[in-house]
């Protein structure tokens, strides 16, 4: 028998399991103040849910708020919905708008990596949907534990396989992202997958659910025992401390039925036939529920044992929280509803009406009959618990700190440059991606204009203008350990910049926060270093964070993982035709280095890979500068006076000149300047910096505009169809030699073809 | 008056509005055909697209294969009407029996994308005529279930008949055997192939448009047969 609300009034002292469901003994409190009696069952699995770490952000809320301080504005205009929907909608002109979000999947992509991997980009590319856009691309940014470790070789395939095998049925190109190695990762791999959308302007949808007598229509797959618990227990807490009742299955995809559902909803949204529309995430049922009669001016009445099921021994509360994929949630006008049943029927996609929106500000849930919930959605869905966490610096920061590169043998011949940059090429970090990308369509919809391995992903928006756009997503991890502030400065320079060398012009900003425990102060003071480092940031360049997620517990015993706030960037460009791809083009054409060579070498990849070493300060940050940089490359590629342009990071100046040969196999002749040590000036991984190639009759206008932004240019050289990548008065490597180092990690270590 | 030619949806089809703009592109008038529909809507020639159609959960092509248009599209390719099958087109196209032989699992185990160097074997189809015997061009290829399978006798029969259309070079990327990318039937105007000839039609956005010749063939033998 259900445990309906009146049982509940009447049995105020049975005893509820309220600690196995994740919440704390005030919080257990807080809601029985809240309904005046104990919550039934299935209102205890609502709440539990909600308020769990993943759905409420309850320890981060305080320290997100600081992002609404900045600006709802992008340089390209004013926002048309800001960071309290499920994404942020940004204007691009021509009556276009996009909307973008990058989101975590890590603990399930640990469990399962497969199914962890694919539903993390199911998820978020039902968020882009909900607001009314057609998804047009994914990226993903992954992190696993060393490429050696016997646990990387069953987390990173199946975890590629799922990215691959849920965005490719869906149709949407891959552009780009990035993977990354520590040691850290190991048991904590982060999947944090990016989508974007577009969408007319007036096509934008909120998720709310308005005008009493309105039907609530669930479509979609049916809903089933996978996933229950999922976001509260998988995202909340670490598996050690799991208890017997806890149910932390991963949800399994079915990226056939999302295919479907995105064409079926953009179908529906073209024939204006939703009034209000939820994806379906985290908690289900719960959260759609609450979150859509929470942000309208009403009530909701639903009728749960109308949920089309697949096990049909479900209870209420599995029903409740199931996170069953594929699902959405539409609020419907009496008169539409024949209509809307009948698109979804034309995609082969289930709909059901549930129940209908009332004036009474309830959400009410009856089960055959019986009421089982009656609360206030508001208190559900936005009123959870707020923690101010305790927050310290760590005493270990200092140490840290003061233990810099200094003391590190670095290499001083010809000969060993080289064998450090073979070193640093072949190292995972640095080393080619093309088995794990080469997994995934970067073709499909014939808008992709850049992909991986270029610096930016872009695409094309109108095929008659060329507008566009581009995406880059980076984090340095070493960087934000060393110092959270200035890591995540860092991370956003070089999104910024690597978004800049495309020819796009950077306006906005999505982030995703993967940290450790909030419950440890040392955790809470990275998290917090890390907001004012964005906020600082993005003040500095004028961008809005338009959307992010958070991801705590990415922590294994006492050891977090490296502080790692992934940060996406997105541009504009007026015509991609005009972009600007990273490798050399032509032998004869000039290599000019932009930006400022110091000796920052703490916490590079150098240090790291030759002496297994992280210690003390990251790189500077100069925004002003950048903003220079991107100006000066925005107008460098509407003018076509450079050929390539590629971002220096990690592994500095002899990584990016590895990259930029490879990539269309033309040599280069360098002349290192004589100011700098050729160590410094070939690994130092300052910021700021980006590689240019420029033809030789452009190059009269390229110095030019380098004065005319201030930015300081060094001639290294020239492109060659020469086979090698010769530095005078140091080495000379052969491209194929350099190639044979690139290309052997992943596919040798894996074991794979 | 333009050729009409009609690129097929099923539900999981992903590469329709590509090969919908390459036709467009190329000098055709574009037509949307549903796989639920039992018409054709007059079209010249047919093009089943890419993709994941029923997400292949069964085997690829095996469910589309039974859409009520696909007798349509049986019936018209018998008569002679130009019908190309790209990927999971191709797929559909041999569970159909207008093409011999079937699409398994890549040998890598892995889905895999990149710009493919093909041999053209034949340029005497409906959908090659325009390009130069054994010319050498770059398709984009992306598939998980691309080996080319047959039994022996089939696939000498298709050597021996002129029916192998194109061969991976530079490494074969999938298992097919024979290193074969694409066939054709005895009449030349079915053609299926795992490559996708309409994402080269845009320098912009495709490795070579090397896929322009596709359409470019198929027009040539729409005007001559007028």
């Amino acid at each position: 028998m259900a445990d309906t609300v009146q049982n509940a009034s009447e049995t105020p002292d049975q005893s509820q399991p309220w600690a196995d469901l994740g919440l704390k003994a005030d919080e257990y409190e807080r809601i029985r103040t809240i309904l005046g009696r104990r919550p039934t069952s299935a209102e205890l699995a609502m709440y539990s849910v909600m308020w769990s770490e993943h759905c409420s952000y309850k320890s981060s809320k305080v320290h997100l708020r600081r992002f609404g301080e900045l600006p709802q504005e992008t340089p390209a205009g004013k926002m048309l919905a800001g960071i309290g929907e499920n994404a942020g909608v940004i204007d691009i002109g021509q009556g276009y708008a996009v909307t973008f979000k990058i989101e975590s999947h890590n603990h399930p992509s640990y469990v399962e990596p497969y199914q962890g991997a694919a539903t993390g980009v199911g998820g978020i590319v039902r968020d882009i949907l909900a607001m009314g856009a057609r998804p047009i691309g994914v990226m993903d940014s992954l992190r696993f534990g060393p490429l050696d470790a016997p646990d990387t070789a069953r987390v990173l395939p199946g975890v590629v396989a799922g990215v691959g095998g849920y965005g490719n049925c869906l149709g949407l190109p891959n552009i780009g992202g990035e993977v990354g190695f520590d040691r850290t990762y190991l048991g904590n791999p982060l999947v944090n997958a990016l989508c974007v959308g577009v969408l007319r302007h007036e096509d934008l949808h909120l998720a709310k659910a308005t005008g009493t007598g309105n039907k609530v229509i669930l479509y979609g797959a049916a809903t089933g025992g996978d996933g229950i618990g999922g976001a509260s227990i998988l995202a909340s807490e670490s598996f050690e401390d799991s208890g017997s009742a806890k149910r932390p299955s991963v949800q399994v995809g079915d990226p056939f039925m999302e295919k479907l559902l995105i064409e079926c909803t953009l179908e529906l949204f073209q024939a204006k036939v939703i009034s209000g529309i939820q994806d379906f995430g985290a908690a289900g049922i719960s959260c759609a529920t609450s979150e859509l009669a929470a942000a309208g001016d009403g009530g909701m009445y639903v009728e749960l044992d109308r949920v089309p099921l697949r096990d049909s021994s479900l209870a209420p509360e599995e029903i409740l929280m199931s996170e069953s994929q594929e699902r959405m949630m539409a609020v419907v006008e009496p008169g539409d509803v024949e209509r809307f049943l009948e698109i979804c029927r034309k995609w082969d996609v289930q709909a059901t009406v549930i129940g209908e929106v009332t004036d009474d500000k309830r959400l009410v849930i009856d089960w055959h009959g019986e009421t089982i919930v009656d609360v206030d959605p508001r208190t559900v869905a936005h009123e959870g618990p707020v923690y101010e966490r305790p927050l310290a610096r760590p005493d270990w920061q200092d140490e840290v700190r003061g233990a810099g590169v200094d003391e590190l043998p670095r290499p001083k011949t010809g000969d060993e440059l080289a064998e450090t940059l073979l070193r640093l090429a072949g190292s995972p970090n640095l080393c080619d991606r093309s088995w794990i990308t080469d997994q995934y369509d970067r073709y499909v919809r014939g808008n992709s204009v850049l992909a991986q391995p270029e610096d930016a992903g872009m695409l094309r928006i109108d095929e008659a203008s060329g507008l566009g756009i581009a995406l880059a997503t980076d984090c340095n991890g070493r960087f934000c350990y060393l110092d959270p502030y200035q890591g995540a400065q860092l991370a956003l320079a070089e999104a910024y910049r690597n978004v800049a060398v495309s020819g796009a012009r950077p306006v906005a900003v999505s982030d995703c926060l993967n940290f450790g425990s909030p419950e440890e102060p040392a955790v809470m003071w990275q998290f917090s270093e890390t907001i004012r480092g964005l906020v600082d940031g993005c003040l500095a360049l004028g961008t809005p964070v338009t959307g992010g997620n958070v991801s705590f517990y990415n922590q294994t015993g006492e050891t977090a993982i490296l502080p790692t706030p992934v940060v996406g960037v997105l541009g504009i460009i007026d015509d991609v035709a005009q972009r600007t791809p990273a490798g050399f083009q032509r032998a004869g054409d000039a290599i000019f280095l932009l930006g400022t060579t110091a000796d920052e070498l703490a916490g590079s990849a150098w240090a790291g890979v030759v002496h297994d070493h992280l210690g003390g300060r990251p790189p500077t940050v100069d925004f002003d500068h950048e903003q220079r940089l991107a100006e000066l490359l925005i107008n460098a590629a509407r003018r076509g006076i450079i050929a390539s342009a590629h971002d220096l990071s990690e592994g500095g100046l002899a990584q990016a000149l590895v990259e930029a040969t490879l990539r269309h196999d033309h040599g280069a002749r360098i002349e290192l300047p004589s100011a700098l040590d050729p160590f410094v000036a070939l690994f130092s991984e300052s910021s700021g910096r980006v590689l240019v190639s420029v033809q030789p009759e452009a190059r009269a206008e390229f110095l030019g505009l380098c004065a005319v932004h201030g930015i300081p240019r060094t001639r290294l050289g020239v492109v060659t169809d020469q086979p090698e990548l010769a530095v005078r008065d140091q080495f000379r490597l052969p491209l194929a030699r350099i190639r044979e180092a690139w290309t052997a990690p992943i596919r040798d270590t894996l074991g794979v073809a | 008056m333009p050729a009409r030619i009609g690129v097929i949806t099923f539900p999981g089809s992903l590469d329709d509005h590509d090969a919908l703009r390459a036709v467009r592109l190329t000098g055709a008038e574009p037509v949307p055909l549903w796989h639920g529909s039992d018409s054709l809507d007059g079209v010249d020639a047919i093009i089943l697209p890419g993709g994941f159609s029923y997400g292949d959960y069964l085997r690829c092509g095996a469910i589309a294969r039974f859409a009520p248009i696909m007798t349509e599209v049986i019936r018209a390719a018998d008569s002679g009407m130009p019908v190309l099958g790209i990927c999971n087109g191709f797929q559909i196209l041999c569970e159909a029996h207008l093409l011999p032989g079937a699409l398994v699992r890549n040998d890598v185990r892995t889905f895999v994308c990149r710009d493919q160097r093909l041999r053209v074997e034949t340029t005497d189809t409906t959908w090659t005529a325009a390009f130069q015997p054994r010319q050498e061009i770059t398709i984009v290829l992306k598939n998980g279930e691309g080996g080319y399978v047959a039994d022996e006798a089939t696939l000498d029969q298709l050597e021996a008949e002129g029916r192998v259309v194109f061969r991976y070079l530079d490494g074969n990327p999938n298992g097919s055997y024979r290193d074969i990318a694409g066939i054709c039937n005895e009449r030349g105007n079915v053609v299926g192939l795992m490559p996708h000839p309409e994402h080269n039609v845009d320098e912009l956005t495709g490795p070579s448009t090397d896929g322009r010749l596709f359409f470019a063939s198929v027009l040539n033998f729409l005007a001559a047969r007028v």
